[in-house]
């Protein structure tokens, strides 16, 4: 699709306000509806759109294979390392509070927003793996 | 301190560890380091099982919710037994993964291997400790997500289709499982499995409370292999590398049986399920005809690893026959059997792990003469055959011999009779083995070398634990035992 003019354009254009919809919708969550999930997949559909008209390798040159498996264990690791923090500081495992002691709501909000975080990174790698292992796949002859 | 958590950890550490090795990457690290997390919960499940023989019940409140609000981990005597035998079988696998994994599983996908394997791990080890029903079902999803994988890395291109097959009855399975769980939450409001004991009773009138039932169960049946839902087993076990095999084979439907007996007995009650459903008049029967089919089916197979899986549908019947009874007795026989068939199913497959690594086949044709070329692992494999058989001084004939005293309890003598000829079944297919392997000559007479010391440790402490328990059987039944009585809701 490379050398379509209005798709090029149109998709210029698109991917900023995704990848930016994607962080709203990630750090929006606590207040409104999102979270992790949808934001992860929300930003992995821009990296999907970007391989789709500018080509899989392009893509895979700004967001390297290596980097996104990476990301992948990050992700999880976040989340679980989260929880092993508040299991050091004393209180049950994923208990936010022991992230603030002396304001509970602020530490559980603290603990929610950093456990969001890994289930965000997560999903856009996981994604974006799939995606790649799939566009990558040669037709068989 | 680290005694209160140490329900948490036992889930946590495999969790963590898995995408640590992700970003390992090196071959022989990630191994090591595997094997140290493997390890690690053996000890900590050691520790849970000698806690709660000395206090009773353990709770542990995740983020500090507490139960029924929040997501429990409840520890007793039961699931501490199965924490304690999954982790026994993860860890002594990991001897045998260094080598066998070298030589099955492409040096690129290693580290994706290993990760599988923790995270298959981590599932069981947390279905077996959650105390919240849906807790349940996302375990359920980790350990069978990650067994799809590990089944579809087997060499055989038609390990993709076995893992396929096994992927959408997994999924059926854990549908109706989650359909069932969500029914549940409907009536009652809650997900917590002692909660649900306590609110469910008021339900049972209702319609919602049978179809509710009726879901969960098949849904059950279908993850446990129970016959006639077990054709996803004999592909998956066969086309899958050797290491999953023993691993899956020991663990995987050994936690699904053990959700079965938590939902029946614990959650909706032995009472409801078996006075009022009478779940019994369906279960004996189908174990029973489970029983022969799958083993006429393993007879007739030229597949070693095939034939192994066959019968392990066929001791699955063994164990639900047990629990079919609902006595102490009963119960007792189906929990140990449930311990003793993990023993000896991953001892055989081990065995036959061995020989693939130097024959390159499981057929059967080619254990031509294997008796001589290969006698240590011959030995191995006899000696856990027995064991399926159920020969005396072995832990099959600890746990038969508890299945037919309950049958004979009850005065079900026809019962005790057939679960007695059944074993002949079982003289056959493991015989048909042993001819090939010690009184057929080879096909061809180029040496083969017995397989690295590494296997052979796996293979040999798992056999040694099936002569081990078939003798000193304190532990065993006597754990069994209790956990029987909590399920029942007696103590002995």
């Amino acid at each position: 699709m490379r050398h379509q003019g209005i798709p090029r354009v149109v998709s210029k254009w698109l991917i900023a306000p995704i990848l930016l919809f994607a962080l709203y919708v990630q750090f929006h969550g606590d207040f409104g509806p999102g979270g992790g999930f949808q934001a992860g997949v929300i930003f992995a559909a821009a990296v999907v759109l970007y391989a789709l008209i500018f080509g899989l390798q392009a893509a895979k040159q700004i967001v390297k294979p290596r980097i996104v498996e990476t990301l992948v264990a990050l992700g999880v690791l976040l989340y679980a390392g989260t929880g092993l923090v508040s299991l050091f500081l004393g209180y049950n495992f994923l208990d936010y509070t022991a992230l603030d002691p002396d304001n509970a709501p602020h530490g559980q909000h603290l603990g929610i927003f950093l456990v969001e975080l890994g289930v965000g990174i997560t999903v856009a790698a996981v994604m974006i793996a799939i995606f790649f292992s799939f566009a990558g796949r040669r037709r068989l002859r | 301190m680290i005694d209160m958590h140490l329900p948490i950890l036992l889930i946590v550490v495999p969790l963590v560890s898995a995408p640590l090795c992700v970003l390992l990457r090196q071959k022989t690290l990630v191994w090591a380091f595997a094997s140290l997390v493997c390890v690690a919960s053996l000890g900590i499940a050691s520790m849970l099982l000698i806690r709660v023989l000395e206090e009773g019940v353990i709770s542990y409140a995740i983020g500090g919710w507490i139960a029924p609000w929040g997501i429990e981990y409840r520890v007793d005597t039961i699931n501490a037994f199965v924490l304690l035998l999954v982790s026994i079988i993860a860890a002594v696998l990991m001897f045998f993964a260094l080598p066998s994994v070298a030589d099955e599983i492409s040096g690129k996908q290693h580290y994706l291997f290993y990760t599988a394997y923790l995270l298959c791990f981590t599932g069981l080890m947390g279905i077996a400790i959650t105390g919240d029903a849906f807790n349940v079902f996302v375990f359920l999803e980790i350990s069978s997500l990650s067994s799809y994988t590990l089944i579809a890395l087997g060499r055989d291109r038609r390990a993709l289709t076995a893992s396929y097959q096994y992927l959408i009855m997994g999924t059926l399975g854990a549908t109706f499982i989650v359909i069932g769980i969500g029914l549940m939450y409907m009536m009652t409001g809650t997900l917590n499995m002692f909660d649900l004991s306590e609110r469910l009773p008021a339900m049972f009138e209702t319609r919602t409370a049978m179809v509710a039932f009726a879901f969960l169960t098949v849904g059950m049946l279908i993850k446990l292999a129970m016959f006639p839902m077990h054709m996803w087993l004999p592909n998956a076990y066969c086309y899958a590398p050797s290491l999953v095999t023993a691993f899956l084979a020991a663990t995987a439907t050994k936690v699904s049986i053990y959700v079965f007996l938590r939902f029946t007995f614990t959650v909706w009650g032995a009472e409801f399920v078996f006075e009022k459903l009478k779940l019994d008049a369906f279960l004996i029967p189908l174990s029973l005809i489970g029983i022969y089919v799958a083993s006429l089916s393993a007879i007739y197979q030229t597949n070693i690893k095939r034939l192994l899986a066959y019968s392990s549908v066929a001791q699955i019947g063994y164990m639900m026959l047990g629990i079919g009874f609902v006595s102490i007795t009963g119960l007792t026989g189906g929990i140990v059997h449930l311990f003793n068939h993990a023993l000896m199913k991953a001892a055989l497959f081990l065995s036959v792990g061995c020989a693939v690594l130097r024959l390159g086949s499981s057929d059967l044709a080619d254990w031509k003469g294997l008796g001589r070329r290969m006698p240590v692992t011959m030995a191995a494999f006899v000696l856990a055959g027995l064991s399926l058989i159920g020969v005396p001084l072995t832990v099959g004939f600890v746990s038969k011999w508890y299945l037919i005293l309950a049958a004979l309890e009850k005065g079900w003598w026809p019962i005790a009779l057939l679960a007695l000829l059944s074993s002949l079944l079982a003289v056959i297919y493991v015989w048909r083995v042993v001819e090939v392997a010690y009184f057929q000559k080879a096909d061809d007479d180029s040496n083969v070398k017995e397989a690295p010391l590494m296997m052979q440790i796996s293979m040999w402490v798992l056999t040694g634990a099936t002569l081990y328990f078939g003798i000193q059987t304190d532990l065993t039944v006597n754990v069994a035992q209790r956990a029987a009585g909590l399920l029942l809701g007696v103590t002995p």
